[in-house]
């Protein structure tokens, strides 16, 4: 009668043992994401935080770009992002709908999302050099916002369809049974149930689409982007400059670059891209908060 | 007792893709102003039959339907169906009470707002009047821009059915409506039923065969996809003609 109790006890303690290594080994995988971040932003923001003046964000840039600011980056970023979301945001969550409520289960549909799964892995530089090829070139829009736009556009299209659809996929069927079975058609049902059900999801995604476009350089390389412009465009014909490939030109291209010119240009980026990420997370929160469901 | 026919079910069959519930060669006349009632155990295509009446199973995977369903004459199983007037035409409880993320006001109002009724004095009366109907006014009438999810269960449930009333239908299907309710919300039901009769023809799949047998008016017993017997509901619980019927109904299987 004594001894089982003392060997469960064993079992129970080795249980335990690996228990807190694994708990241990979980925790340090967790660090190791959370470290690698906190570095990136923590360096910058040493090395180029002495650069960020009410200058550095208004002026145009001057003796050779090492003096100055980055006004007709800043703007050009925010004219392509702009530009992006016009050309993104309606395909995609129309795209999106398509699939999620509309579309059977069949050989396009497939397709379909065979197409969204290659688009979404195509490296950003051959969307670039598409981008060139189809834009530019054979529509004749030239080096303009307009064929950067509708690169990044397609670029950022994947990212848009699958959040917006899972986001549509996560309303209660029953709402939906519900509203037809009160004599709504396919679309009322969408337009005043799902849809403000699912745009928090929706707009989540969107913006973090967004912000990825903003951020790239390799497909407004061919497309849109200016080594160096004296003045801000005033069309969609227009190239303009842009604060990543900014950031490229003035760290590989410009020799005698002054190093917080360099950091303070990606802090600038950064924090442009984390503050759409931070409203991201703001709108979910926000939403999540009032769902009830 | 007689009564005129509402809703005609003729030689009706109905085979999902799974292929698991289905209906054969349904044979039913649904009375109206009546509390007509389908009951039997799960899995014998109650619910189903239902949903076909107004062409709810159009959302499902259904492979096969067969025969057809006259609502006052009127085929509403051929294509050419106008669905969604047959919706406004035939209502439907679900088991599960399921209110639409807005307030309660606005979930009475959704359907006729739907159909385009947008003047403020006639979606007012209407939500007066179906809340009282569904016997929920006193209940909420001071908070009518609440989120309807607030609402207790029993409440909730009530309120679908008002969503239901505020349209004015002419048949109402419940699908096992008190499945999940306490007994008092459960007789408020009940009650409402029969108040309502007069306006209106009710099937109902009752959630037990005591309910079944309180709210009666004409019963059918569905067994696997069959029709086993059809009746006035007094006569069919006091002493019913097949045997399978007296044995579901005195509890010997089910």
């Amino acid at each position: 009668m004594t001894t089982p109790p003392t060997r469960q006890r064993k079992i129970t303690l080795s249980r335990q043992n690996s228990q807190h290594i694994a708990f241990a080994l979980i925790t340090l995988a967790a660090l190791a994401v959370i470290i690698p971040i906190f570095f990136i932003v923590g360096y910058i923001v040493y090395e180029g935080a002495s650069a960020i003046s009410w200058e550095f964000l208004t002026e145009f840039p001057y003796n050779g770009m090492k003096s100055g600011g980055l006004l007709p980056a800043i703007v050009g970023t925010l004219w392509l992002t702009l530009g992006t979301a016009i050309i993104a945001v309606p395909i995609g969550i129309g795209a999106a709908i398509y699939l999620s409520e509309y579309a059977k289960d069949n050989a396009l549909t497939r397709a379909i999302r065979i197409a969204i799964i290659n688009l979404a892995g195509i490296p950003s530089v051959v969307f670039g050099l598409f981008g060139m090829g189809l834009f530019v070139i054979f529509l004749n829009f030239g080096t303009s916002i307009l064929a950067g736009s509708l690169t990044l556009g397609i670029m950022t299209l994947p990212v848009i369809i699958s959040t917006a659809e899972e986001a549509l996929r996560a309303v209660p069927q029953s709402f939906r049974l519900v509203s037809v079975s009160l004599g709504g058609t396919r679309w009322q049902t969408i337009r005043r149930v799902v849809l403000p059900q699912a745009l928090p999801g929706i707009i989540t995604g969107v913006i973090l689409g967004l912000e990825r476009a903003a951020g790239e350089t390799a497909p407004i390389l061919f497309t849109v982007a200016a080594f160096f412009l004296p003045r801000l465009p005033t069309s969609i014909f227009d190239q303009t400059m842009a604060l990543p490939y900014h950031l490229f030109v003035i760290s590989t291209q410009v020799p005698g670059m002054p190093i917080h010119i360099q950091y303070g240009t990606a802090l600038v980026l950064l924090v442009f891209v984390l503050s759409m990420n931070l409203l991201a997370t703001l709108i979910r929160r926000h939403y999540r908060q009032q769902r009830f469901w | 007792m007689a009564s005129n026919v509402k809703i005609h079910i003729e030689n009706f069959g109905l085979r999902y893709s799974d292929g698991t519930e289905s209906l054969h060669g349904i044979t039913l006349d649904i009375y109206a102003h009546q509390v007509n009632v389908l009951f039997g155990p799960a899995g014998g295509g109650k619910s189903t039959l239902l949903r076909a009446i107004n062409r709810l199973n159009d959302l499902t995977d259904v492979v096969e339907q067969t025969g057809h369903i006259l609502l006052d004459g009127e085929d509403v199983t051929r294509p050419a169906c106008d669905v969604v007037r047959l919706r406004r035409r035939v209502g439907i409880v679900f088991a599960r009470p399921v209110v639409l993320p807005m307030s309660i006001y606005r979930n009475i109002t959704y359907g006729l707002e739907l159909a385009g009724v947008r003047d403020r004095v006639t979606l007012d009366a209407a939500v007066a009047r179906s809340l009282q109907q569904s016997a929920l006014w006193d209940e909420v009438h001071d908070r009518l821009g609440d989120p309807a999810h607030a609402l207790s269960g029993g409440q909730q449930q009530r309120l679908c059915l008002a969503r239901v009333l505020a349209l004015q239908p002419e048949v109402i299907l419940l699908d096992e409506p008190t499945s999940g309710l306490d007994p008092i919300s459960t007789a408020k039901i009940e009650a409402t039923l029969q108040e309502l009769k007069s306006s209106y023809t009710f099937v109902i799949v009752p959630h037990s065969v005591q309910q079944a047998a309180r709210v009666a008016d004409w019963a059918a017993f569905f067994l696997q996809g069959e029709l086993i017997e059809h009746g006035v509901g007094r006569d069919m619980f006091l002493k019913p003609r097949n045997s399978k019927t007296e044995e579901y109904i005195t509890g010997r299987f089910g």
